[in-house]
């Protein structure tokens, strides 16, 4: 368990030590993305009964700040490592893949919470944001976070280069993210979109984090658990193999 | 039967079309000093990364201490150091840390006394504090040796080690390995400076094109392989005697080079001399070293000897 203890350690010190570009920052464009749909569109959109625009768009940037951080996190450690050539220290010692993927999974969880719980914090302040059922949004946010976490482990690794990974994150990572309900509910969609939201994994993510908040959502939360954790499952599976097999690590 | 070190049996590894290393049977003993020489792209790092897990091999197998670097790779990668050949680190960190982080990932707890020790006998005291950026590449070299052994590894692997690193360095480097074999560890390097592989190295294997050509005790192979002596020397006057033409390989700059087979012949030599009334005004005799045996053999490497 060493072993396992000091990579998550390591994992964390890599993204605690520039906290500024790996926690505030991104806490400053969410709050930013809060201001300015807040203040065009608060007069207009009133997406559930009761609940003001502003608040109801909270959790879905929270989440989508958590999603996007634990992403980074494990996939610019893993590249980072790759191209300096430094993940060899890792490769030699004795750690177990298993150690390795839990150690990099957990701690991209935990960069995707502390940025998650730094905008709650922040909103808190401004806006009266209901929590009513909190374990379902605590079980969604780690859900999220982990399998973000672990989809950033085979970017990292798929990827030679950094533009490679850019174009994970820009074109898969920041459109599933856009696109999964964050700024809206997708009730408001046509029927076409609605459907296409439905294959969106983030879509559930969202959805079953905001009923923590609000006891409501767009579907059960009970199926967006199941879908969730299944997505969790596969994508683990997935990654655990690849560094099983050493694909791209070991040649 | 004592357990060897390094335990290697019919490898093979192709990078798509290309033959790496193609049946490779070597068996490294505990405490030897051994040395893989052989030109670029000849499958040294090749070999190094199969042994060290970073790299696949495509049929054979590996065993270091006992231990099949495949199936039990935990207890087999206990037992190893290795030194990569470039200069990697990981910027986060300072010297100590990175230390630290790595006695962690071998499952060691509180290594902070080997980790100074470590760092004191490299040399690293001043820099124990600073990040691993701003080290000098010298200063790095010795970090990742240090990082080779912060889990008292019973076999080291160095490749490459002296690449691109000033002299005074190089000695330092030389002797702490020396002592490191000394104390028991087994060290096995790649180099390019042959002299460093003559001066210490017990053993020496040869690659070339995936394959070894020559595995053998340094000094049987710079006797089986090296080029004759010769003895180079200056006249006067400046003629040589007839009964010596046969022995002449080449004439510079004043001197003539004669070709010997054995010492005996340097008596035969002189007494010619002695005799024409020459006198000799310099005289060199020119050994063979591991760079003759080496040349030698990767000029004409179709013939296997092992």
């Amino acid at each position: 368990m060493t072993g396992f203890f000091t990579l998550l350690h390591k994992e964390l010190l890599r993204f605690w030590k520039v906290g500024f570009q790996t926690i505030i920052a991104p806490m400053v464009s969410t709050l930013l993305y809060l201001l300015v749909f807040f203040h065009v569109l608060e007069t207009r959109v009133e997406v559930y009964p009761d609940i003001a625009y502003a608040v109801f768009l909270i959790p879905g940037l929270i989440m989508m700040s958590v999603i996007q951080n634990a992403f980074a996190n494990s996939s610019s450690s893993m590249i980072q490592s790759k191209i300096s050539g430094n993940i060899v220290f890792v490769l030699l010692s004795p750690i177990t893949y298993r150690a390795i993927f839990f150690a990099y999974i957990l701690a991209s969880i935990v960069r995707g919470l502390l940025v998650g719980l730094g905008v709650y914090l922040v909103t808190l302040i401004f806006f009266d944001i209901p929590l009513l059922l909190p374990h379902w949004a605590i079980l969604f946010v780690i859900l999220g976070s982990a399998i973000l976490g672990a989809l950033g482990l085979i970017a990292g690794i798929l990827a030679d280069k950094f533009d490679q990974l850019a174009a994970f994150q820009n074109f898969i990572i920041l459109p599933l993210t856009f696109l999964s309900g964050v700024f809206y509910t997708i009730h408001s969609l046509p029927a076409g979109w609605q459907y296409l939201s439905h294959l969106n994994p983030f879509f559930y993510m969202i959805d079953g984090f905001r009923y923590g908040f609000f006891g409501v959502s767009d579907i059960s939360p009970h199926l967006s658990l199941l879908i969730v954790s299944v997505s969790m499952i596969a994508i683990s599976a997935l990654t655990i193999n690849l560094l099983r097999t050493g694909y791209k690590l070991r040649q | 039967m004592m357990l060897s070190a390094i335990e290697i049996e019919r490898v093979c590894k192709d990078f798509g079309s290309v033959r790496a290393l193609v049946d490779i049977d070597l068996e490294i003993r505990p405490g030897e000093f051994f040395a893989l020489l052989g030109p670029n792209g000849a499958g040294k790092t090749t070999l190094i990364n199969i042994i060290a897990g970073l790299t696949l091999a495509n049929s054979g197998s590996v065993n270091v201490m006992g231990h099949n670097v495949i199936t039990q790779y935990q207890q087999a990668r206990r037992s190893l150091g290795v030194v990569p050949q470039e200069l990697v680190y990981d910027p986060f960190f300072s010297v100590r840390e990175v230390l630290l982080i790595q006695s962690g990932y071998y499952g060691i707890k509180h290594n902070a006394p080997w980790v100074d020790e470590i760092i004191e006998r490299l040399d690293l005291t001043d820099k124990a504090n600073a990040n691993m950026r701003s080290l000098s590449g010298g200063m790095k070299r010795r970090v990742l040796v240090a990082q080779a052994l912060v889990h008292k590894p019973p076999v080291i692997i160095l490749d490459e080690p002296t690449a691109g690193v000033d002299v005074e360095l190089r000695q330092t480097l030389w002797d702490f390995i020396r002592q490191l074999n000394q104390d028991g560890h087994t060290i096995v390097l790649t180099t390019h400076y042959l002299e460093e592989a003559e001066t210490m190295c017990s053993r020496v294997a040869m690659l070339k094109a995936g394959r070894i050509i020559a595995l053998d005790s340094t000094q049987n192979l710079i006797g089986k392989l090296a080029a004759v002596n010769s003895l180079r020397i200056r006249l006067s006057p400046d003629h040589l005697p007839l009964a010596l033409q046969q022995l002449k390989q080449s004439y510079f700059n004043g001197l003539y080079e004669l070709r010997i087979d054995n010492y005996a012949q340097i008596e035969f030599i002189l007494s010619v001399l002695r005799s024409e009334n020459t006198h000799i005004q310099e005289m060199y005799l020119q050994q063979p070293d591991l760079e003759d045996a080496f040349v030698n053999l990767i000029r004409n490497s179709g013939n296997k000897l092992q």
